[in-house]
């Protein structure tokens, strides 16, 4: 057990931070601290590409994938030089830490070699297909369907059905789905993970406006949209396998990453407590405590799930590490309005938000997307405490 | 960076849990009621045989040469059998409250015997209102002559009935001084308190014109405050691991009992209400563990990290192991809140570990402090 990081490893670190900070005072400067989900879209690709030429983009891969086949330690330092500099929130993570290296841990070598490198380059970009109207919680319930049709070189997969809730659609240029290929089967059996092109006459997209005013989510329509037939990863009716799989990719170095986001918004909050005089209230004091604790925890146990990870293990906090920080996140939305007062509650015009009123609002979907608190609570009674299974309803 | 423990740390951890396993309710229930409140037996094979009380020791006082992590494994043990034993006031705060304040020949003759388990320290830190080290200290230290004269109360020592040595902190001119004093000197007088937590005894002391010579003086006069502080974050951080690892242990024991406790033709543990709140225990106890392993991690490699890495440490794992223990009692049901039971054992330690070297929510101000945010007025405890 240590902290340290080796020369080699500190030569790695000024050499990430000079490139960091060199294109954040340069050409990217307008994206400093860019910490919103999907403004200034155009912007935001443009530095997943300047990301990807300098070989940034995932530097966790394979070096023949795009990679540079980076120990623990490296994407450690990367992960902390990128939130020091105040570089943007990836834009493209869904690929880079989700289809990503769900391919690359399932996935064949032509689907590593087709798909792998234009995520790392920053080229192309990817949206999740798993939640469905019916299949929410209960995500085994989905509904959406595809079959092989057409022979020889023809044969591909065509899908119908209905995705909601998913992100980033709206410019995604593929989507990681899972969709039920075998007709009469029902739950967890009989499910396929396919891989859809977004740009085709059979998907609609139509944006969800939440409760924040904005819409970051969408319906996404697949009316007879189609897929080469190779596009499957694992066999047809292992999707529910290699979906877990992806789930637990979520618990990766992202969260280094969403951590930063998480540091900027306390920061703000402590910003404005000592502008109003709210942070030498003894109650905020305890909660901004609280707060900086529950942080700091995160990326402790961050380490240690990368470690384990390194060493081959899930350890038990990989469990528990979702509903922290969702629990953590929505406590924070809340002390950011107690410490504003009244003015937290004033939106512009457009109803468009300032950060911290935006993360009291936003924060109420932490708890409930990606597994809600009550199914995380299930999941770590059940896998992580050996309690007995929930009653299946018939 | 490997953020996990090595091989070896695995196995001083695994030897001290197959010496523990032996040690169950009912050896700690005799212990409790032996002569001082520990099972002797015990206390010479940690400190003789198996060199536990010197293994964060330097080689040059006989110790093993490890540290701070290895200690606080070792601590994590002791925390999951809520084992009674003077091992923290004397291997844990009486060491580094040496290591931090002493000269390298009084380090020598205080740890020298403590890595061969022949000394017992009782840490007179804290003043009778019972506040946090150096707040309300009352016992001082005035010169007479070539000698020192120490009087006043100090409270909350644990062990002290049955200290080899007494470290008394003591108010000397503006500052602050660590004395060190020989049991069953003249004018020192103990008063055993009967404790709610049974595991961890606790005396007051009271000195009455009590006499020594100047090199009882730990290091230089008034100069203890800064040091001090080090050695009660690295205090903290160990109780941080006991936390923790009571805390483990008493949500397994509260497992294994909703598994096997059969109402309404169920296991309890099949109801979702009991489910979900042993799954908040553990995300709870994760966390601390995340915690207890990181602020070690800094009490051995990053100084400058040791205050904020202690306050994080001792406020969220001894919270943590406080919701086990009383999660514990409640799923327990009425078995829970009975004497014969555990639970009520943990409860207990769980509270007084709690108050000990300042509370949560003291931490938690203190933290503020640390990371320069100001200050509101201290909490008392």
């Amino acid at each position: 057990m240590q902290l340290g990081f080796t020369p080699a490893e500190e030569r790695f670190r000024s050499e990430a931070a000079g490139w960091l900070e060199a294109q954040l005072s340069g050409p990217f400067r307008d994206l400093r601290g860019e910490s919103t989900f999907s403004a200034h879209l155009e912007r935001r690709l443009e530095w997943e590409r300047a990301l990807g030429a300098a070989r940034y983009g995932c530097i966790g891969w394979p070096a023949a994938y795009g990679g540079r086949d980076a120990t623990l330690a490296e994407q450690v330092i990367f992960a902390e030089e990128y939130a020091r500099a105040g570089a943007p929130w990836r834009i493209g993570h869904m690929g880079v830490e989700l289809a990503g290296p769900t391919i690359l841990a399932f996935g064949t070598d032509a689907q590593k070699a087709r798909f792998l490198p234009p995520i790392a380059r920053g080229e192309e970009f990817w949206c999740q297909g798993y939640s469905e109207p019916n299949a929410g919680s209960d995500l085994a319930n989905v509904r959406t369907r595809a079959v092989l049709s057409g022979q020889g070189a023809q044969r591909r997969w065509v899908i119908d059905g209905q995705k909601i809730w998913t992100s980033l659609a709206q410019f995604a240029d593929w989507c990681f789905m899972l969709v039920r290929t075998e007709e009469g089967s029902r739950g967890h059996k009989g499910l396929s993970y396919l891989l859809v092109p977004m740009r085709q006459p059979g998907v609609t997209v139509r944006p969800i406006r939440q409760m924040t005013g904005e819409a970051e989510f969408n319906e996404t329509y697949f009316t007879g949209a189609v897929t080469d037939a190779d596009h499957v990863v694992g066999a047809p009716g292992d999707g529910w396998r290699i979906a877990m799989g992806t789930l637990a990719f979520e618990r990766g170095v992202s969260t280094l990453g969403q951590q930063m986001g998480f540091r900027n918004e306390l920061d703000a909050i402590i910003a404005a407590a000592r502008a109003n005089g709210m942070v030498g209230d003894p109650l905020i004091r305890q909660r901004l405590a609280h707060a900086h604790i529950g942080l700091k925890l995160m990326r402790y146990s961050a380490l240690r799930m990368l470690s384990s990870a390194q060493a081959g293990r899930l350890s038990n906090e990989a469990y528990t590490y979702k509903i922290f920080w969702a629990s953590w996140r929505k406590k924070l939305g809340e002390l950011a309005v107690d410490v504003l007062g009244p003015a937290a509650e004033v939106a512009a015009p457009t109803y468009e938000w300032e950060l911290l009123p935006r993360l009291f609002l936003g924060s109420r979907a932490d708890t409930i997307y990606g597994g809600t608190n009550q199914i995380q609570r299930n999941i770590i009674a059940e896998r992580a405490l050996g309690l007995p299974k929930e009653p299946r309803g018939s | 960076m490997q953020f996990e423990h090595t091989e070896e740390q695995l196995m001083i951890r695994s030897a001290a849990r197959e010496l523990l396993e032996s040690y169950d309710s009912a050896r700690l229930r005799a212990a409790i009621g032996a002569p001082g409140g520990y099972e002797a037996a015990l206390w010479q094979q940690m400190g003789g045989e198996l060199g536990w009380c010197g293994l964060a020791l330097p080689e040059r006082y006989g110790g093993a040469g490890l540290g701070w992590i290895e200690l606080c494994l070792l601590q994590e043990e002791l925390g999951r059998r809520l084992v009674a034993s003077p091992f923290f006031a004397s291997a844990v705060l009486g060491a580094a409250l040496v290591m931090e304040c002493a000269t390298e020949a009084q380090r020598q003759e205080l740890l020298s015997p403590l890595a061969r388990g022949q000394m017992r320290f009782g840490c007179a830190i804290t003043g009778p209102g019972g506040h946090p080290a150096p707040q309300g200290v009352d016992a001082e230290i005035t010169s007479a002559g070539a000698s020192l004269r120490l009087s006043g109360v100090a409270d909350f020592v644990i062990h002290g009935d049955t200290a080899d040595v007494l470290l008394v902190l003591a108010r000397e001119g503006g500052g602050l001084s660590l004395v060190s004093i020989p049991a069953g000197t003249s004018g020192v007088h103990v008063i055993p308190h009967v404790m709610m937590d049974l595991t961890r005894p606790m005396s007051r002391i009271e000195f009455q014109d009590v006499t020594l010579g100047a090199d009882a003086r730990l290091g230089a006069p008034g100069a203890a405050a800064l040091p001090l502080e080090r050695a009660l974050d690295l205090a903290r951080i160990a109780l941080a691991a006991e936390a923790v690892g009571a805390a483990e242990r008493v949500l397994e024991m509260t497992g294994d009992y909703l598994k096997q406790r059969v109402q309404f033709g169920r296991p309890l543990g099949s109801f979702q209400a009991l489910k979900h709140r042993m799954a908040d225990l553990m995300t709870e106890v994760e966390a601390a563990k995340s915690a207890a392993w990181y602020a070690a991690c800094a009490a051995q490699e990053r100084p400058e990290e040791c205050a904020e890495a202690a306050a994080i440490a001792k406020s969220y794992c001894c919270d943590a192991f406080y919701s086990c223990a009383a999660g514990s009692v409640q799923l327990h049901g009425g078995i829970g809140f009975t004497w014969e039971h555990d639970a009520h054992l943990y409860f207990k330690r769980a509270r007084a570990s709690a108050t000990l070297l300042g509370s949560p929510v003291w931490q938690r101000e203190r933290l503020l402090r640390v990371l320069g945010l100001g200050a509101a007025a201290t909490p008392a405890f």
